[in-house]
């Protein structure tokens, strides 16, 4: 049995045009140790994936399917059981640290918090904790910055109190929702590099979500890439990478600008827009907008097919795609 | 070669920060501190660097939102930081900006025409139907509709609104675009839809582009020419095709071998 095991997860939510699906059917399962991504665009339902995992999800909005975390179900534990996970057996980390942090308290005391309500610990204890946390991930001159408040430090710094304050209790299963997207690029290496070792260290699991193909190219070691909120192809990163054996992947990997093309080279566009959730259509949600839709296509979801060890894409016309060499 | 159309010459801004002891003097940074380059007409400039390095200080005292501590800011021939009030006015209508988020940038509660004209507004005092004509023609170009002129910003996506931000900034029929970040707001896929429209425009109306942006692939792509800034300055400068591929500055060198997905496919 797996550390996390999601099955056919389904979330409805009350929108301005009435219930619709923002999750239609997501089925994974991370192991600890083990490193998963979850890419997409706006509005795939990456984002409403980990409110799922975190009961976070916003009023109204129904569930249905499984989330099995260490054996017990997640779906229909209340909110004070859902409590005790949150920050203690789950660890979180958001893409904006500075909304994420407290302004008004010191960073030593925020990450003293959790282990204080969920280890029991004395102030003094709580404390000593939060220096060797602050120091575990890389803060230089902790035992200053303990006393510091949110905006005395730079981006880069709070995004590592964030993640102390995510690893306090030692979670198994640390969920990551574009934690470097405010970052720069280099303090964004350093933050995701840090993560890795802290999760090899740990042994955790790690769920890290993101829309950049590249940083899920240097940090996962399993892709799953979503639309319309499904799951429309998943596998070991590389081999996703390789073959990008669903159109939409194909899509956004070609859409991508890259080092090394020639000035005023036309990146290669996906046509349409993305459905609004109300507007999903019953079968394939990328029907609309791939160049090698057939009738079939949006006559029911399609199903999974295999394309390789591990590896799945949901499209009935896989066989028509030429190998990807042309894609590039 | 021709005279440039943007001409920056030692340009250098000092921010005052706030005082840490009552008595004591107030500390100043220097955001930008002596940048010179020239761009000409039709060509796109990319400027790089991390957050500090002095960017969008750059393209505010380019913008003469802000008058620089040093140096000139020259837009053919006419340093707009010397101009009085009522030239200042008229060279404005040479320079437009598109900002980063197409969220923050329009005003929900104005229609498109109302946003899109609005620069005519202020700088021409335009008739109605002109302005509405003229926003037609700068929807056109950029793959609107007429019929989205009486719309408000909500009906869009982002990227949409980002073509409403470009045209808007079209209207006036600038020279010189500063474009701040204007693709990291937006989705991969929409991202290449802007970045397209972009070369577009330029390719048909040759606008000449000041590019500012964090990611090294979009400048590679829509720039002749890059400078790389780093606390102020400019440390490295060159065609981005040969400065991408043999950086020389340690900085550049750090900012390239940070780019996500490098480890992954090094050996190109």
């Amino acid at each position: 049995m797996a550390l996390l095991e999601v099955d056919r997860l389904r979330v409805t939510l009350q929108t301005s045009r009435g219930a619709a699906d923002a999750l239609r059917g997501v089925s994974f399962a991370l192991d600890r140790g083990q490193t998963l991504g979850l890419i997409g665009e706006s509005g795939c339902g990456k984002s409403i994936t980990a409110l799922a995992l975190m009961g976070l999800l916003p009023d109204g909005a129904r569930v249905a399917g499984s989330i099995r975390f260490d054996g017990k179900e997640l779906t229909t534990l209340d909110e004070s059981r859902l409590c005790q996970l949150r920050g203690d057996r789950i660890g979180m980390v958001f893409q904006e640290p500075m909304t994420a942090l407290n302004p008004l308290h010191a960073v030593g005391r925020q990450i003293a918090e959790s282990l204080r309500l969920h280890k029991g610990m004395s102030g003094a204890s709580a404390r000593a904790e939060a220096l060797r946390l602050l120091e575990r991930v890389q803060v230089p001159q902790a035992r200053e910055r303990l006393d510091a408040y949110p905006h005395q430090l730079s981006g880069g710094q709070r995004q590592r109190v964030v993640i102390a304050i995510a690893l306090a209790c030692g979670p198994d299963l640390l969920i990551a929702d574009e934690p470097t997207t405010a970052l720069d690029v280099t303090i964004q290496r350093e933050v995701l590099d840090l993560i890795l070792e802290l999760v090899r260290e740990d042994g955790m699991g790690l769920l890290l979500i993101s829309h950049d193909l590249g940083v899920m190219a240097d940090t996962v070691q399993q892709l799953l890439v979503m639309y319309g909120g499904t799951v429309v192809e998943s596998g070991p990163t590389a081999a996703v990478f390789e073959r990008l054996a669903h159109p939409y992947t194909r899509g956004l990997f070609a859409a991508r600008p890259r080092l090394g093309l020639a000035r005023g080279t036309r990146l290669a566009t996906i046509a349409g827009r993305v459905p609004e959730l109300a507007d999903m259509p019953a079968g394939c949600p990328f029907a609309d907008r791939c160049e090698r839709v057939v009738d079939a296509c949006r006559a029911a979801p399609p199903p999974a097919v295999c394309v390789g060890p591990g590896h799945d894409a949901r499209c009935i016309r896989i066989e028509v795609l030429p190998s990807t060499e042309s894609a590039r | 070669m021709n005279a440039p159309l943007l001409r920056v010459e030692n340009l250098a801004k000092r921010y005052r920060l706030p005082r840490q002891r009552l008595l004591a003097p107030a500390p100043e940074v220097q955001a930008l501190a002596g940048v010179s380059f020239t761009l000409q007409p039709g060509k796109s400039l990319g400027v790089v660097g991390e957050s500090g390095s002095g960017k969008s200080t750059l393209a505010r005292l380019v913008m003469a939102l802000e008058a620089p501590s040093a140096g000139r800011v020259l837009l053919d021939g006419q340093d707009l930081h010397r101009l009085d009030a009522a030239a200042l006015r008229r060279a404005r209508s040479q320079l437009q900006m598109v900002f980063q988020d197409p969220y923050g940038s329009l005003d929900p509660r104005r229609t498109v025409l109302q946003t899109v004209a609005e620069p005519l507004a202020v700088l021409h005092g335009a008739g109605k139907a002109e302005r509405r004509e003229r926003a037609i023609e700068a929807l056109d170009a950029v793959g609107l509709r007429e019929a989205d002129l009486v719309k408000v910003p909500h009906e869009f996506s982002g990227g949409q609104r980002q073509r409403i931000a470009i045209a808007r900034a079209l209207i006036t029929r600038p020279k010189l675009i500063v474009a701040d970040e204007p693709v990291s707001a937006l989705d991969v896929s929409v991202q290449a839809q802007v970045l397209n429209l972009m070369q577009d425009l330029q390719d048909r109306w040759g606008v000449t582009y000041l590019f500012i942006s964090h990611d090294l692939a979009v400048v590679d792509l829509v720039c002749d020419e890059v400078i790389v800034l780093q606390h102020g300055s400019i440390v490295e400068q060159g065609r981005p095709d040969e400065l991408f591929r043999r950086p020389q500055h340690p900085y550049t060198q750090r900012l390239l071998a940070a780019v996500p997905g490098m480890k992954a496919r090094q050996p190109a």
